[in-house]
């Protein structure tokens, strides 16, 4: 049980770029955040990641204080897919994979047989199995996404954070990844935070947090924020159409 | 699965270090032989010439490289890692400069004294060094990231600074200290007897242990800070004690060798090559291949030339150039600095 309460953050000498919004993240949830460039998603997934320490509010793990945690344990439970991983260095796929082991392993000990068998196994779960033995550097960015889905799946958590994943990302490799989330949060009580521009895939989530200037402007399900007036006030534009079709929500803005 | 046919890491480890060892004996049977005079097994025995320049000159001074090139290059290794770039290295960061500014300021004080049984020499060096380092990453670091064309700019430029200080100092002195500062100018492996190295392996010896025992948080560092810091690494820590251990081992070897360039750049990139990217083979083999190196370039040093002998800077110089010259042109390739 994952509970953001109140979290305010402003970057030094700045003014508040995330206002007093919370969100809980129970097990088997997933949860969408949306919003307008700059409207303060990327900080806030940083603050739940421990990346960014709020500047006011409180973040409780397991009813835990999060700065309590200690650093290994806490990312036993949470794992984080940036918005791009940039390596200076040639690493091996299965390595990099591999490397999501670290908090579950000793500190002066190697990985098992166990965990390399993990790093596969989230290699393959993240539709990578084929990219284990390349290098890092020559991958292409969505093949670079999913290596690093990969990881943060080797590292088994519970809750994992992801910033607009699906970005680089062609339509049958998005649909692939929301369907392993969807599996993941069924088999293994995963809870999901994802940031998203690509508003239909929302489709999948049972919630949706739309920001707008830092502020949580809506919260519920998709049905009931994909709606015209919401849109068109997170992103400012008068034009922007929401529709449902079947049981999914389509966007659009008419140009 | 195809094609992942990724050995167990304990095993590459094990392989690599074996491997480096051997590669390593050679180098000290290679080293110990060559030079002005040459010696074996029977001339050792018989000889009591060659008996007092074996122990007084020659294996002193195969130590010394031993050390010194495995310390620059264990140092080289980490440095890239925590930038997360290859180009780094004690020399080309001015680490090395700073140390030698210090260490020849101390010098042309005629601070020969000691504190608490620490050299002021070394002190010195070991200030100028940590300065050096954490003026270029302050300068380098904007925020949460480090920029990889500021941080390589800036050692070239508390380097240029450092020289040109050491180049003062040495025109302001008296003509034997300017002696003895020129080396810190290029480096070289003149040594006496055993005693400094012992010395040295005092303060190196924990600090090669301790940057080893890091390498699984510079590994994770290395593939990515936030990702580092989202598996559990505390990285600002972890930074601040590189730096310190840096700081330190280029400070004793630099108050022992002077500023030799370029072995903590090639050595880490000739173990990537061989063994891959894992910074738990990468440290330690580099500690192994930097030792090595350094033996084998200054019997080469010892060698070159018909009568005397060239500092063995020089040397690393001339065949580090242009690989760093590669290594740039190589990056420009698949990403703007």
């Amino acid at each position: 049980m994952f509970e953001a309460q109140h979290l305010d953050y402003a970057y030094p000498n700045g003014p508040l770029v995330v206002r007093n919004v919370s969100l809980t993240a129970e097990p088997a949830t997933m949860t969408a955040v949306i919003g307008a460039n700059g409207s303060g998603k990327s900080t806030l997934i940083r603050m739940l990641t421990g990346l960014l320490k709020p500047r006011a509010g409180k973040i409780l793990l397991h009813g835990v204080p999060f700065e309590s945690w200690e650093p290994r344990l806490r990312a036993r439970e949470i794992a984080y897919v940036p918005q791009s991983t940039a390596t200076a260095f040639p690493f091996q796929v299965i390595d990099l994979v591999l490397s999501g082991r670290t908090p579950h392993t000793l500190r002066f000990r190697f990985e098992s047989t166990r965990d390399v068998d993990i790093a596969k196994e989230a290699l393959e779960t993240a539709g990578a199995a084929h990219l284990g033995s390349r290098s890092f550097t020559s991958l292409s960015g969505g093949e670079r996404q999913m290596v690093i889905l990969a990881r943060a799946l080797a590292q088994e958590p519970r809750l994992l954070l992801l910033d607009e994943p699906s970005s680089s990302l062609d339509l049958k490799h998005r649909a692939a990844l929301i369907r392993a989330l969807a599996r993941l949060r069924q088999t293994k009580d995963l809870s999901v935070v994802m940031i998203t521009h690509d508003l239909q895939l929302t489709g999948a989530f049972d919630r949706v947090l739309a920001l707008r200037c830092g502020e949580a402007v809506a919260c519920g399900a998709p049905g009931d924020v994909l709606r015209d007036e919401i849109l068109r006030d997170i992103y400012s534009d008068p034009n922007v159409r929401a529709q449902a079709i079947g049981d999914q929500t389509f966007v659009w803005v008419a140009l | 699965m195809g094609g992942i046919v990724s050995q167990q890491i304990g095993t590459r480890v094990v392989r690599a270090l074996a491997i480096l060892t051997l590669i390593l004996i050679a180098s000290l049977l290679v080293g110990l032989a060559v030079g002005s005079q040459r010696i074996n097994p029977a001339t050792l025995f018989n000889d009591s010439f060659s008996r007092t320049l074996f122990f007084r000159l020659r294996l002193p001074r195969v130590l010394l490289g031993l050390v010194i090139g495995a310390s620059l290059a264990v140092t080289g290794g980490a440095l890239q890692a925590l930038f997360r770039n290859p180009l780094a290295d004690p020399y080309t960061l001015g680490v090395s400069g700073g140390g030698a500014l210090g260490a020849s300021t101390a010098i042309a004080l005629g601070w020969s004294a000691r504190v608490a049984g620490v050299p002021l020499v070394f002190a010195a060096s070991f200030a100028g060094a940590m300065l050096a380092v954490s003026l270029v990453r302050m300068i380098a670091r904007t925020g949460a990231i480090v920029m990889p064309g500021a941080l390589l700019l800036s050692g070239v430029a508390v380097n240029l600074i450092a020289f040109a200080g050491v180049t003062t100092i040495e025109y302001l002195t008296d003509p034997s200290s300017a002696l003895r500062i020129l080396r810190w100018l290029i480096g070289s492996l003149d040594i006496v007897g055993l005693q400094p190295i012992g010395r040295m392996l005092w303060v190196l010896a924990p600090a090669w242990l301790a940057l080893l025992a890091l390498s699984r948080q510079l590994n994770l560092i290395a593939i990515d800070e936030d990702t580092a810091s989202t598996l559990g690494v505390n990285v600002r820590r972890c930074e601040a004690i590189v730096h310190t251990l840096c700081a330190l081992i280029v400070g004793v070897t630099v108050s022992a060798g002077g500023a030799i360039g370029f072995v903590g750049l090639i050595v880490p990139h000739a173990v990537r090559m061989m063994f891959g990217e894992d910074l738990r083979i990468v440290l330690p083999g580099s500690l192994l291949l930097g030792a090595s190196f350094l033996i084998l370039t200054d019997a080469l040093a010892r060698t070159v030339l018909s009568s005397g002998e060239l500092p063995v800077g020089a040397i690393t110089g001339l065949i580090g150039g242009p690989v760093f010259l590669w290594l740039l042109h190589r990056r420009q390739q698949y990403s703007a600095m």
